[in-house]
């Protein structure tokens, strides 16, 4: 499964990232809108964008929440409510919600912000999958 | 997903529906909370009409219970009796209710004049009906009426419908009925989400004390999962009225539902608080794994766990029916909210229990619970400490439409009687109905809920009528069985042991519904944290936090999520026992729906004026006075030597701290007379605690409202006014 590989060491706070995620998008040049998300820790940066863990599927009440045939989780617009319980159970905070947009959204490792940023701190690679603590299944 | 040896045929349920009224209307568009219009239907005469909210009714009402009190209120007469067909089951959510991004808000409150009671009752449910029911443009439902048919009513907020049939073949138990119509009303498998159901069941239709089961499809576990209205008998009165089921369909539900003025708001307070869920609930009730029934422990360890029939507050094998026991049996690692967005999710549920008991033994159901009450009421109060036989219980009390906690109360009052010589095998219909035996107990629910005459049907009146039955015609002594049969105005006490908490006395006996803890929980900030010493102190609490929870009722939201979750800092606050943080987030969330500019301070104005209308709704009914909130003396103090001696220690000592004799005097007392001390005293306390409270409250000495406190609260209707001039 590929999902967005980020190295802090390399990043350098540029934000192009972010930039490149909103206006890919929502259109629009703004960090809030942005799926991935740079914080300042000291001297350095974290790079906050979702590792596909997939622990909000199980969290999703109306199972909008799931996992595409590649790996990624991935929100149906159609059946999600906008309850955001996927925000607040996020073990990386990397669901995120903002003004004016009803529905929670998250990085599915599209790659845009790959080919944008200067230092290579981020690629798509392979992760182990799937990575669910818990899925509940029938019978089980 | 249940699996049935004789499963229903919905060809034949289908064929069996014969429409006897469909009425079209335009759906209200939620704006701001409200629809602003509440729907009337008469299943006697099958007139359907709808009403518009009268802007007065609005202010003064707010919603949910409040609106569910004025249509009752509007509805009855002094004289309406449970099975009057002028009493209605009201039915109804509020203005933040169906909220999606903030736990706990989903609610629905149904009210109807009880028959146990005889006085208004309200009781609050989860499940998607309410939501559903204001999504498809109405803010209450009233029914009044009674059917001489089985009838459903089919709401159809969608495509603006509303139809009666005759329903003769669908199963009048909840578990099956609420599934059969899931699927029959559903479009897809998919669909059935958008579906709700309201019903009873065969205890309900052959004992006064039923319950309604709200249902919603649990798309995990495939199966149509049941919310309780428990307290009061609400699902007799729907029985007695013909009603098999409601069923409400809606499929359009989003994130702004109540098209709220400010969503962002919105959103950032549930997002905070379910971010807080997720840090702090493991280490502070577990709520999300084991629900209520984290308090099974708790409650044994504080000496508060009712132990045969309240007699004692702790047992040895409590473990065996204790929180980690219930941890295992629940099935993890699903959603397991009542509505959406709820991830306190304490609707926790048994997959695949097989049913040894009963109609339906043999067959695989999903059990919705148990509780901490269902594990305190029908396990420990009545000395069983097996936790399959809770779960067998808990299953049938649902489907039966029987409420868990009235059958565990009267169970373990039968029990306690039956050890006392007043019943035997005789009486009962052979059954030993020693404390422990839970065959027995779960015969004696199945015999009821067919309706057999003799006991069973006794039985099922609750425990004031039991008790003039029992003195009348088995020779009971009055004193005894007025003392250790734990009702309130006709409401069997919910599960906790109050002995040495007065203000807690005081939450149960004051309580506008009856012996139900839903007013106020006040045990550990007064026997534990001691934190409300004087008589005023308890009196304040006995205002402050009623009203403040009455506000729970007003808005469509359940009262968990406030206190079951603390702030990590919550300590460090003046009033933690408030939680101020999330009390506030309901005054902002309700702003942020309606556009209002509320305070704190006038939500509880809001709930004070419901409060003093229901108590003055209950002196309406020939209640609503000191008369009726004296409370059995087991809640008080040990009622027999027995129970004295158990915990002489704190008994005696008390007699010597507390009430000032020396301890010379105290070894020379036989155990009667120090049991005697202590009810005077005990009694007195509680006499003078309502004095305290009525004053803090507002009321007169008698425990009405007076008429300056209707006007200061805007509610001195010329009716009312004409009520409180009788006196």
């Amino acid at each position: 499964m590929k999902v967005l590989l980020k190295n802090n060491e390399l990043c350098i706070g540029c934000k192009t990232c972010e930039t490149t995620c909103s206006s890919l998008w929502f259109k629009e040049d703004n960090p809030i809108l942005s799926r991935i998300k740079i914080a300042e820790e000291g001297n350095s940066f974290n790079i906050n964008a979702c590792n596909q863990c997939g622990e909000c599927i199980d969290v999703c009440p109306t199972e909008a929440i799931y996992r595409d045939k590649n790996g990624i989780v991935r929100i149906n617009e159609n059946d999600c409510v906008g309850c955001l319980s996927c925000v607040g159970f996020c073990p990386s905070q990397s669901m995120f919600y903002a003004p004016k947009v009803d529905k929670p959204f998250k990085c599915i490792a599209c790659g845009a912000c790959v080919k944008t940023c200067p230092t290579d701190a981020l690629s798509i690679g392979e992760e182990d999958t799937p990575l669910e603590k818990v899925f509940y299944r029938e019978n089980v | 997903m249940n699996t049935y040896k004789n499963p229903y045929d919905l060809k034949k349920i289908k064929e069996g529906h014969k429409l006897l009224k469909d009425f079209k209307y335009d759906p209200s568009p939620v704006i701001k909370g409200y629809t602003e219009k509440t729907l009337y239907i008469n299943v006697g005469t099958k007139e359907i009409k709808e009403k518009n909210v009268p802007e007065k009714m609005k202010e003064l009402f707010t919603g949910g219970r409040g609106y569910d009190i004025k249509l009752l209120w509007d509805a009855v007469n002094e004289n309406t009796k449970w099975n009057s067909p002028e009493n209605e089951v009201v039915i109804s959510s509020g203005p933040i209710g169906g909220t999606t991004q903030y736990p706990g808000s989903g609610k629905s409150i149904v009210m109807a004049i009880s028959p146990t009671t005889t006085l208004p009752v309200d009781s609050n449910v989860g499940g998607y009906f309410g939501p559903y029911l204001k999504f498809s443009g109405w803010d209450a439902l009233e029914i009044q009426g009674k059917s001489d048919e089985d009838v459903i009513i089919f709401i159809d907020g969608d495509k603006g419908k509303i139809e009666i049939y005759t329903a003769p073949f669908e199963d009048e138990d909840s578990h099956l009925v609420s599934e059969e119509l899931t699927e029959l009303f559903a479009e897809t498998e998919k669909d059935r989400k958008f579906i709700s159901t309201v019903s009873a069941g065969k205890g309900a239709s052959n004992s006064l004390w039923g319950c309604l089961n709200f249902s919603y499809y649990d798309r995990r576990r495939k199966v149509a999962r049941l919310k309780q209205a428990g307290r009061g008998g609400i699902g007799s009165v729907f029985r007695d009225k013909g009603i098999k089921a409601i069923v409400c369909k809606y499929s359009k539900i989003d994130p702004n539902p109540n098209q709220a003025v400010d969503l962002d708001t919105i959103k950032d307070i549930g997002a905070k608080y379910h971010k807080e869920l997720h840090d702090l609930d493991a280490s502070q009730n577990d709520m999300r794994h084991v629900g209520t029934a984290h308090l099974v422990d708790i409650m044994n360890e504080y000496d508060l766990l009712p132990v045969n029939n309240y007699k004692f507050g702790q047992h040895e094998l409590t473990p065996r029916i204790g929180t980690n026991v219930w941890r295992d049996k629940f099935s993890q690692g699903m959603p397991d909210g009542c509505w959406y967005g709820c991830t306190m999710q304490c609707a926790k549920g048994i997959d695949n229990h097989i049913l040894r008991t009963g109609p339906y033994k043999g067959d695989s159901v999903c059990i919705d619970g148990p509780e901490y009450e269902t594990a305190g009421g029908v396990g420990s109060n009545c000395g069983i400490f097996d936790p399959n036989y809770i779960a067998e219980a808990n299953f049938y009390c649902d489907t039966y439409g029987v409420d868990t906690i009235t059958f565990g109360t009267s169970m373990a009052f039968v029990m306690e009687c039956y050890e006392a010589g007043i019943l035997n095998k005789e009486i009962t219909g052979g059954l030993d109905l020693h404390f422990g035996n839970g065959e027995a107990a779960l015969e004696l629910l199945h015999r009821m809920a067919r309706g057999e005459e003799g006991f069973p049907k006794i039985y099922g009146l609750g425990i004031r009528r039991m008790k003039k039955h029992f003195i009348e015609n088995y020779g009971a002594d009055a004193e005894f069985v007025n003392s250790i049969g734990m009702e309130c105005k006709g409401m069997e006490y919910s599960e906790y042991i109050t002995k040495e908490s007065l203000a807690m006395q005081g939450g149960y006996g004051l309580a506008n519904k009856g012996a139900q803890h839903d007013e106020a929980w006040l045990i550990f900030m007064d026997m534990v944290n001691n934190q409300i010493p004087t008589f005023d102190d308890k009196a304040e609490a006995l205002w402050y936090f009623p009203i403040f929870r009455t506000l729970f009722g007003l808005l469509g939201l359940c009262k968990l999520p406030w206190n079951d979750l603390e702030p990590a800092d919550n300590g460090e606050t003046d009033e933690p026992a408030k939680v101020p943080e999330h009390a506030q987030n309901y005054t902002d969330i309700f702003n942020a729906i309606t556009g209002l500019n509320e305070t704190n301070e006038s939500m509880m104005l809001r709930s004070e004026r419901v409060y003093n209308f229901q108590r003055l709704f209950n002196f309406r009914m020939g209640g609503g006075t000191r008369e009726g909130d004296k409370i059995p003396y087991r809640s008080a103090g040990p009622v027999t030597n027995e129970e004295y001696l158990s915990r002489q220690e704190r008994y005696d000592n008390q007699l010597v701290d507390k009430y000032g004799f020396s301890a010379e005097d105290v070894k020379k007392m036989t155990t009667e007379e120090k049991v005697k001390i202590h009810r005077e005293k005990r009694l007195k306390d509680y006499d003078d605690l309502c004095t305290a409270t009525y004053k803090r409250r507002g009321w007169d000495n008698d425990g009405v409202p007076t008429i300056e406190k209707l006007k200061s609260l805007n509610i001195d209707f010329p009716d009312a006014i004409e009520l409180l001039s009788k006196r």
